[in-house]
């Protein structure tokens, strides 16, 4: 097992200060290691992510060959030829487990943004004292965005937060983590060969949730209440100016159908049963700002820093096997990718909409284990 | 000639009523609430992706006007996309707008700078990637990717006069600034 830095290191590094996990404790466990502290009902913080992924590599004496990157992985005839910082291996099948958030994406406009405004990626940002006094524009409204955003105003900054297509969740409902409804009502199971579309599940924005103890909902409404300005998705830089969508109207709309829909087969779901849950809710739309703008010139000084919350990608880069698709994806089926011998485990929806989190690692790595030892087996 | 030049008004005729604009613009500056426009059009499903638009009534003024007779427009999708080829495309009526708005304003642009136009002509290009609207790569934009317009203008005037003008009518474009920047677009179900 390789890992380029220490155990646990993306969670290490690649994180926010503030951050914790947006699944509830008793969500977040991993094969035969579950959470065993006091709060059930509450969200890692980062420092505590480390302590239960290194405890989770010491109880089950995981091989971690740490300080190890991997800068090429080549075929050979019976396997495959992988050459690290620290020497060459030769093997007979790889698993992929680098995952899909390597690299920030930022759009090409941003080459355009003037020097003036300092941009920032959330590799970069560590919390709000790092950046200057002065207006913070916050691109996306995933859970990295609307989280950033939320802290951003609560430093006494004014917030613009530019909203493309967005996932809407309420942190409880019917007195229980939204998490928990996914996962009793049975969202997360349904396997990457039953989804509709899978290329569009694959790269759905995380939704809006933080884990506080407080479990509150941080949705756009939540923004709006706190001061933070709503534009539409950003567009384009012309002259200076950042341009953005006049289609919010229809964004809003369609994280609200979707959260409605969603609720509804909770309902659904919990109408059969006894469940331990309050009486259905629902919730307000989405207000529409009575006012939008959809232009915002950036050499003003009214925007001091730029964040990027627009997402991530993998980097394959170091994988000299022909399996990568034109958008920069590994081509796989369910962990299988189009190469004997070569797996993946922890990309979103890789086998179920589960995988996309900590604890749905258990059953895919299963079945993809199972996979890989029959191709050893076929071979021997 | 020189930009903002009155001197040929009086023998020049783009047809343009220059006048009227200019005692408009006079009057309007201290009377913004009668500027507001709202341009209304009607639509109608007829079968498949075949429509029909209807334009005849606005408001300005102050008040409700009229156009002297209904306008119908029927929009349709050619045979290539499987459809029966009523019409144009709507996003073809993009380019109508565009094109008939970008040469009106070089007709009242010449006929305000007293530049007398023989012929004016322009082709319109609009480069579509369709894999946008057919939801077959969400990173290809449903609309158009860029447009391209090429006038041809015969004019008593020098190129870069007739440069200046074909810049001025796109500064004062409605239909311009409507698809270089975006809009706020709502839309409800009654």
């Amino acid at each position: 097992m390789l890992e380029r830095g220490e155990v646990a290191n993306s969670w290490r590094r690649e994180r926010w200060d503030s951050l914790r996990l947006l699944t509830p404790n008793w969500l977040s466990r991993l094969p035969g290691h579950e959470y065993a502290g006091s709060d059930p009902d509450d969200y890692m913080t980062m420092g505590e992510v480390v302590e239960f992924v290194e405890r989770y590599a010491t109880v089950t004496r995981a091989p971690v060959q740490t300080g190890t990157n991997v800068t090429s992985v080549r075929r050979t005839d019976d396997g495959y030829h992988v050459t690290t910082s620290r020497g060459e291996i030769s093997c007979r099948t790889v698993v992929i487990a680098s995952g899909a958030c390597n690299q920030p994406s930022v759009p090409q406009f941003a080459d355009a943004v003037p020097a003036s405004v300092r941009q920032v990626t959330p590799f970069d940002y560590r919390g709000p004292g790092q950046l200057p006094d002065g207006g913070v524009l916050v691109v996306g409204a995933s859970a990295t965005g609307v989280q950033l955003a939320a802290e951003l105003r609560r430093s006494g900054r004014p917030v613009t937060l530019s909203v493309g297509e967005h996932v809407r969740l309420p942190r409880l409902y019917r007195g229980r983590d939204v998490l928990w409804w996914m996962d009793a009502s049975g969202v997360w199971d349904q396997r990457h060969d039953e989804v509709e579309d899978l290329t569009r599940a694959r790269r759905l924005p995380s939704p809006q949730l933080v884990g506080t103890p407080e479990r509150s909902t941080l949705d756009l409404n939540a923004l709006t209440a706190m001061g933070v300005e709503l534009v539409g998705r950003w567009a384009a830089v012309r002259d200076g100016c950042a341009l953005f969508s006049g289609g919010l109207r229809n964004v809003f709309s369609l994280a609200d159908l979707k959260m409605r829909r969603l609720l509804d087969t909770f309902d659904a779901w919990a109408a059969g049963r006894d469940a331990d849950v309050d009486p259905p809710e629902r919730f307000a739309p989405t207000q529409v700002p009575e006012k939008s703008r959809w232009q915002l010139d950036l050499r003003s000084g009214e925007i001091r820093t730029i964040i990027w919350a627009t997402g991530y990608r993998p980097d394959y880069r170091w994988l000299h096997v022909p399996v990568i698709d034109p958008k920069g994806h590994l081509r796989h089926e369910g962990g299988t990718v189009d190469s004997p011998g070569l797996y993946a485990l922890g990309l979103p929806v890789l086998r179920r909409r589960r995988s996309t989190f900590i604890h749905g690692i258990e059953d895919d790595a299963h079945e993809v284990i199972t996979h890989l030892t029959q191709h050893l087996a076929a071979k021997s | 000639m020189t930009k903002g030049t009155l001197r040929d008004m009086t023998t020049i005729d783009n047809g343009v009523n220059v006048q009227a604009l200019l005692d408009a613009r006079e009057a309007l500056k201290g009377a913004p609430e009668a500027a507001q426009f709202t341009w209304r059009a009607s639509s109608k499903w007829q079968n498949g992706v075949h429509s029909t638009t209807r334009v005849q009534h606005f408001f300005g003024l102050g008040q409700e006007q009229s156009h002297k007779s209904e306008a119908v427009f029927t929009a349709d999708h050619p045979e290539v996309f499987a459809a029966e080829d009523n019409g144009i495309t709507p996003i073809e009526y993009l380019l109508v707008g565009l094109a008939s708005c970008l040469t009106a304003g070089v007709a009242s642009v010449a006929q305000n700078r007293g530049i007398q136009l023989r012929s004016v002509e322009s082709t319109v290009e609009g480069h579509h990637d369709i894999r946008g609207i057919l939801g077959a790569d969400s990173d290809v934009r449903n609309g158009f990717n860029d447009i391209k317009v090429t006038f041809t203008i015969d004019a008593d005037a020098s190129q870069e006069d007739i440069e200046a003008l074909v810049a001025q009518s796109q500064k004062r474009s409605a239909v311009f600034d409507a698809l270089t920047n975006p809009t706020n677009v709502s839309v409800e179900v009654a």
